[in-house]
């Protein structure tokens, strides 16, 4: 079979998938059927992306319309314990683990018996009866440019919905784990999160993405939207540290209102191929967004981190640091672009991407991107991919440290950059050792 | 209306300057194209079979080409049928002397202010002078003959070079290139060729002055610039074109070899006709430039000065295949009024040691967008490469667009790849600190751009950085953001 018809096949056989799942579910709610029927229609025409696609240039996604895929569904038993969820705990023991296993919320593994009051977790069918959050549901993330977004509206069956009310500040970490257990036949997750922060509410979202066991080719498909209200704090972290052959689709969609703060850490340690997508739209005045992301690859990982910064209206900014460690035959890419619509006067937006190739197989593709149709704007961005400094290494090894101590000493001091600058005490912590033992993997060549 | 409102809205009814039409009695092949047309063109030139040939494969190849849309323009879409691509001044003059040069032709010539008898006499520019797509004139050929350059027009060399010809041609941007290389590659009219032998030093700046004369014709010229070992060369473009409604297609190539340790310096100034503050008419600007170094030490430095067209699509580019070889890339591109600039280089690291410097800065105005596309790969091979790249843009005016698009592929380890941009605008507190000292706000503005230029303005040649900076002068005058 040629490459050009698995992608036909496989496409096909997603939208019969969906067609079926929308007789079955979509009696109980038929206004998210009328949703999910375009996407199916967008999914239709566009199918999977291939390399021809621009935006999907140095990405292959044969190996995912080669597998025959099946979709998880609701009829799955669930195995994790919360014995099991807890060697993922990453924010401290009083941290809200909320299991999504394949897709689905496991309240059995879960540990929510503590919720803040103010704080409300469940699944599609806890809020129902509240418009106000079901509003934003699915309406977030555009399906009509993305396929793969598309792909999650027709498919995914239990959206996990997290809403913090106005002028609640919970400490407590929320952690959702999505814990891919691999079966016989290979799986797709299509996983949707939806956070609704209230008018000046403050809290902190961990997202973490684990491979549990062993078995067939998984391939998350994951899609969040997060809604930012009004002088509104959110800091929200997303760990992927899913197993060697985990294929990895996610969106990230963020509304922010006005006087609005976000904090979004990317980190990308897992998986074979993974596909970060985020994007940001500052839609109103006194928006401050941070994003940060570090990506430590080796073997023959593939990641892409696709970032867009929309400046929808003016005085907001805006501060993007992308690092990443690239090592034996692996290969990242960066495409970040900031987007300043005509009327986003004042604008000042800010982005760096820098990279380590530890190996000449290795290799890093970087697009920083800048659409400016506003002039009173400071916007500058800046690119950088080598080796680390002759002079550093040498100023080390002068004082007595050994080349390869030296280089990973190196190597932990430019990653931790990013990690430093999560909020949470515990889960920088986490986060760092983690990165640690991925640094440890890595082949250091002289 | 404030005081800027009102020097913008001057600016925006500047009128262009150069643009008037001169009579010249054209030799036009009937509009459209099939294989008939490059037949007849190559018939026309009285070429060769081989070359005939190459066209027509050429040409087969474009058939089964879609026209490309990824750039970021926006402009109605051509009708390839509907432009007549080829016309030559009747009387082709043969001279002995400049008397018998066509008066009319001479008359543009002053108009455009390079009269070639002031040049011949003053400033040690050999000019090619190319009045739609047929050379009339080349000066200073003997004494470039003396050291063994050859500089002659493309159908020229094509009979008295026939082995260099058909050695290059094509060597550098094939036919298969691109949609445009294509075409170009089916009907290109004329051009100019440049030889620099062995060692040779070439004594004054190769000057090549294109201009789109009769209305509805493309203009498709073919450069080929050929820079033995341990040459030199600095060759000249500047560009000028009347005032036209219709939109005019010029789809170029210039091709550029420079082999062990010679270096090609090639300096563009392009002024073509932007078209009205409305958008009308203008050229469409879509040409493929390239050069390789073909051997150690070899250097390529493009600088380009951007002011004109309505739409400008290039990418300049240089492929370091040499060991220790070294491209530059510096670009001044101006848009204002609804001009759209897609412009930038591609930087290929092959060899070791390779380095390349990318400087590129952007100025939008009115409602114009400029854009910045570029590509540095270092490939797999190319230990210890290096790159610099810096791309600024500055905005004049609320309604314009800078954008940058750069693409960085890192397969080594050993290189060093470093990328900056920034978008900014002229500063108030700039201004009014020029102000305070009794600068005018209009001089202040040139003031701050010209600074903000020059960078580049610095790598242009002496005549050619006087009129890039009268050219940007104009295309400014007094637009205070």
């Amino acid at each position: 079979m040629s490459t050009i018809t698995k992608y036909q096949t496989a496409s096909t056989a997603f939208v019969q998938e969906a067609e079926v799942f929308a007789d079955l579910y979509g009696k109980s709610n038929p206004a998210l059927t009328a949703i999910r029927k375009q996407a199916m229609a967008a999914f239709s025409s566009r199918g999977i992306p291939t390399m021809k696609h621009e935006e999907w240039k140095y990405v292959n996604l044969t190996s995912i319309a080669q597998t025959d895929y099946r979709t998880a569904s609701p009829a799955d038993s669930q195995k994790l314990s919360k014995s099991d969820a807890e060697q993922y705990r990453y924010a401290g023991q009083d941290a809200i683990l909320c299991v999504i296993e394949n897709g689905k919320l496991n309240v059995a593994a879960s540990s929510m018996s503590d919720i803040p009051k103010g704080v409300r977790i469940g699944s599609i069918d806890d809020f129902s009866s509240d418009a106000a959050v079901m509003s934003h549901l699915f309406t977030h993330a555009s399906f009509e440019d993305e396929a793969m977004v598309a792909l999650n509206t027709m498919l995914c069956y239990s959206p996990i919905i997290i809403k913090v009310d106005a002028k609640v500040k919970c400490d407590t970490v929320i952690q959702l784990i999505f814990a891919t257990v691999p079966g016989v036949d290979p799986l797709l997750i299509p996983a949707r999160v939806l956070v609704v922060a209230e008018e000046q509410s403050e809290f902190t979202v961990v997202e973490s993405f684990h491979t549990h066991g062993s078995g067939a080719l998984t391939c998350n498909n994951i899609v969040s939207e997060v809604v930012v209200g009004k002088a509104a704090r959110v800091h929200y972290a997303k760990v992927q540290v899913e197993g060697d052959e985990a294929q990895h689709i996610n969106y990230h969609k963020v509304n922010m209102a006005r006087d609005s703060y976000q904090h979004l850490t990317t980190l990308t340690l897992g998986g074979a191929i993974v596909r970060n997508n985020l994007n940001i739209r500052l839609d109103d005045e006194q928006v401050n967004a941070y994003l940060n992301g570090l990506y430590v690859l080796n073997q023959k990982q593939v990641i892409d981190n696709h970032t867009l910064v929309d400046h929808a209206m003016p005085n907001c900014y805006s501060n993007e640091l992308y690092k990443g460690i690239i090592g034996d035959e692996a290969q990242g890419v960066f495409n970040g672009k900031i987007w300043v619509r005509e009327d986003a006067q004042k604008t000042n937006a800010y982005q760096s991407n820098k990279n380590l190739l530890l190996s000449n197989q290795a290799s890093m593709n970087t697009k920083p991107q800048l659409e400016i149709y506003a002039d009173d704007v400071k916007c500058s961005h800046g690119a950088t991919t080598g080796q680390l400094d002759d002079e550093a290494l040498f100023y080390l090894r002068a004082r007595g440290i050994g080349e390869t101590a030296a280089r990973s000493l190196l190597n932990h001091a430019f990653a931790a950059d990013v990690i430093e600058q999560v909020e949470n005490e515990k889960l920088r912590e986490s986060l760092m050792q983690l990165l640690d033992v991925k640094l440890s993997a890595l082949q250091i060549e002289a | 209306m404030s005081e800027d409102l009102k020097i913008l809205d001057e600016v925006t009814n500047s009128e262009y300057k150069y643009g008037f039409v001169s009579n010249i009695e054209s030799d036009n092949a009937p509009k459209g194209l099939d294989e008939s047309t490059v037949r007849f063109i190559s018939a026309k030139k009285n070429e060769p079979e081989w070359l005939l040939e190459w066209r027509l494969k050429a040409f087969r190849h474009w058939l089964t080409l879609e026209e490309p849309t990824w750039a970021n323009v926006h402009y109605p879409k051509i009708d390839f049928q509907d432009i007549i691509y080829y016309s030559a001044p009747k009387k082709k003059p043969s001279l002995n002397s400049l008397d018998e040069l066509d008066p009319e032709i001479k008359a543009t010539f002053d108009k455009l202010g390079i009269s070639l008898i002031e040049q011949q006499r003053l400033a040690g520019v050999a000019v090619d002078a190319v009045i739609d797509s047929v050379s009339v004139k080349t000066t200073f050929r003997e004494t470039l003959g003396e050291l063994g350059i050859i500089f002659c027009s493309f159908s020229e060399a094509v009979h008295d070079h026939p082995d260099l010809i058909k050695r290059y041609l094509g060597s550098v941007v094939p036919h298969t290139d691109n949609f445009y290389a294509a075409l170009n590659s089916a009907v290109f009219s004329d051009g100019s060729f440049c030889y620099i032998p062995k060692g040779v030093r070439c004594p004054m700046e190769l000057s090549t002055y294109f201009r789109i004369n009769s209305a509805g014709t493309g203009q498709f010229e073919r450069t080929l610039i050929i820079a033995e070992e341990g040459s030199f060369v600095s060759y000249l473009e500047g560009c000028t074109a009347p005032m036209r409604d219709e939109n005019q297609l010029h789809a170029a190539i210039v091709e550029i070899v420079s082999h062990t340790d010679a270096t090609v310096k090639y300096s563009t100034v392009q002024n073509w006709y932007p078209g009205d503050k409305n958008g009308k008419g203008g050229i469409y600007n879509f040409v493929t430039k390239r050069g390789i170094c073909m051997g150690d030490r070899a250097k390529i430095s493009w600088t380009q000065v951007e002011t004109g067209s309505a739409i400008t699509w290039k990418y300049p580019s240089v492929i370091l295949k040499g060991d220790y070889s070294v491209g530059e890339f510096y670009s001044v591109a101006v848009t204002n009024n609804m001009q759209q600039a897609d412009t930038g280089t591609k930087m290929i690291h092959l060899g070791k040691k390779t380095k390349s410097i990318i400087i590129s800065k952007g100025i939008s105005c009115g409602k114009s967008q400029n854009s910045y596309r570029g590509l540095v790969r270092i490939a797999k091979k190319a230990e210890h490469a290096r790159n610099f790249s810096q791309c600024d843009s500055l905005l004049i005016g609320d309604k314009c667009g800078a954008h940058t698009f750069p693409y960085i592929e890192v397969g080594n380890k050993t290189a060093k790849v470093e990328h900056e941009a920034t978008t900014s605008k002229v500063g108030e507190d700039q201004i009014f600190y020029c102000n305070q000292r009794g600068i005018s706000t209009e001089d202040a503005v040139n003031l701050i751009v010209n600074g903000y230029c020059k960078e580049v303005f610095n790598q242009l040649p002496m005549e050619f950085a006087v009129e890039a900076q009268k050219l940007l002068a104009i295309s400014l005058e007094g637009s205070v953001g």
